[in-house]
């Protein structure tokens, strides 16, 4: 007996690939069946949105006040600081923002919603679903990939305006920057549509990504602890690459 | 369970009320949002020869206070001149019409504006106006070239038809 061959990487990444695309199509053609499970969309969003405030709170936080710190000490070289707040802002609204949440919520939240239906494969309850003719893909799948869509546009707007209140806190309170020079240049620079929402809908394609990517993993996890294991690596791993690739790609489309 | 489903929604509930409410404080907080919002205006329009970085909706000041922003930009084709609309705030429609309007830079590398002068006159400007007496906005390079070849302080700077220079 001859042992099957091995595919090659490109034939597996091909295949991931195209399973990934079949998926997707699945979940879309799930989400109006998904509709009589609301209940169970709601509780995704607090699962995969509520939960992970406190994480997105945090750290923009921090990003907006390291940011702040770090652009004073170089904007002072040039004597620019009053730019200070346009920069903060629309550095975190168009880049950091949206891909630095991104990059928590894979963490935070893809893991956990991989975890979760890749142990509901591994102890059978997705079959013991399609026995009972619950459709898992309108009941698991498809509320796990509608809440990331919500959740994240929504946790990016909680990390910017904590990022601007922490740039604010470290430049005016703490550095001694004119609180109306950088209220002022920042409003005069930084447009609704071309800054904001351009960032929130980069932040809604990232949201749709990491959920597609975290539910695939799960569903076609290996039934054993090891391959759950793995798939949680996985969604981390492949989450991230796709968001930074995809953000340079919306960029470059959306300036 | 029913217990723990109630809190569930309230939890959400309560995420997106805080989503929500993180995107309206960077919209009217973070942005020239409030600005837009403008109530009734009129047009006057002005001629410049050259309006330099001037962009649609950069504000008009009077004293430093914003009391419209620009509506337009276009190209007078005859007389190749830009021709500017200011959509001024019916708030502030007793402007005479010998005002003069002038393109100044905030700070040394910020937004350029219009700024206009008022005059005297007892006549108002009224929509559909033109405000006779404008300044072009100052080019760095046309002073470089002033300083490099005249240097001669009593040569006055050539503006376009703005015998008084107005100050913002």
């Amino acid at each position: 007996m001859s042992l099957p061959r091995r595919p090659s990487v490109v034939a597996e990444s091909l295949a991931q690939l195209g399973s990934a695309g079949l998926f997707l199509f699945g979940i879309l053609a799930a989400i109006p069946r998904s509709l009589r499970h609301f209940q169970e969309t709601v509780r995704q969003v607090w699962f995969v949105g509520a939960m992970s405030l406190v994480i997105v709170m945090t750290c923009g936080l921090f990003v907006g006040m390291v940011l702040s710190l770090q652009l004073y000490y170089t904007l002072s070289i040039f004597g620019g600081t009053a730019a200070l707040g346009t920069v903060v802002a629309l550095s975190l609204f168009r880049e950091l923002g949206p891909v630095v949440t991104a990059l928590l919520f894979a963490g935070r939240a893809g893991t956990s919603v991989t975890a979760e239906i890749g142990l509901m494969r591994a102890t059978d309850q997705l079959s013991a679903m399609e026995m009972m003719a619950v459709d898992p893909m309108a009941y698991v799948v498809a509320p796990r990939f509608i809440a990331g869509i919500l959740a994240m546009p929504l946790l990016v707007c909680v990390f910017n305006a904590l990022g601007i209140l922490g740039a604010h806190l470290v430049g005016v309170s703490w550095l001694g920057l004119d609180n109306g020079t950088f209220w002022g240049n920042m409003t005069a620079s930084v447009d609704v549509w071309k800054d904001v929402v351009n960032g929130v809908v980069k932040s809604t394609v990232f949201g749709a990504v990491i959920a597609l990517i975290a539910t695939f993993q799960g569903y076609t996890t290996p039934p054993t602890s090891e391959g759950v294991a793995y798939a949680t690596t996985r969604t981390v791993v492949s989450s991230s690459i796709v968001v930074l690739a995809l953000d340079f790609v919306m960029t470059a489309f959306l300036m | 369970m029913t217990q723990s489903k109630r809190s569930f929604q309230i939890g959400s509930g309560l995420f997106i009320l805080l989503g929500f409410a993180a995107l309206a404080y960077l919209a009217t907080q973070t942005t020239s949002l409030a600005n837009y919002r403008q109530g009734d205006t009129y047009v006057v329009k002005a001629r410049f020869s050259n309006i330099g970085q001037l962009k649609l909706r950069a504000p008009i000041k009077i004293a430093g206070v914003r009391i419209g922003s620009v509506q337009s930009i276009a190209l007078d084709d005859k007389a190749l001149d830009a021709v500017v609309e200011l959509a001024i705030d019916t708030r502030f429609a007793a402007l005479p019409d010998d005002s003069a309007a002038a393109i100044f830079t905030s700070g040394l590398l910020g937004d350029q504006y219009v700024g206009i002068q008022p005059g005297g006159s007892p006549d108002v400007l009224k929509n559909g106006d033109e405000i006779v007496l404008t300044q072009s906005s100052m080019q760095l390079e046309d002073l470089i070239g002033k300083f490099l070849v005249g240097g001669d302080s009593k040569t006055p700077a050539k503006t376009d038809g703005a015998e008084a220079s107005p100050q913002p």
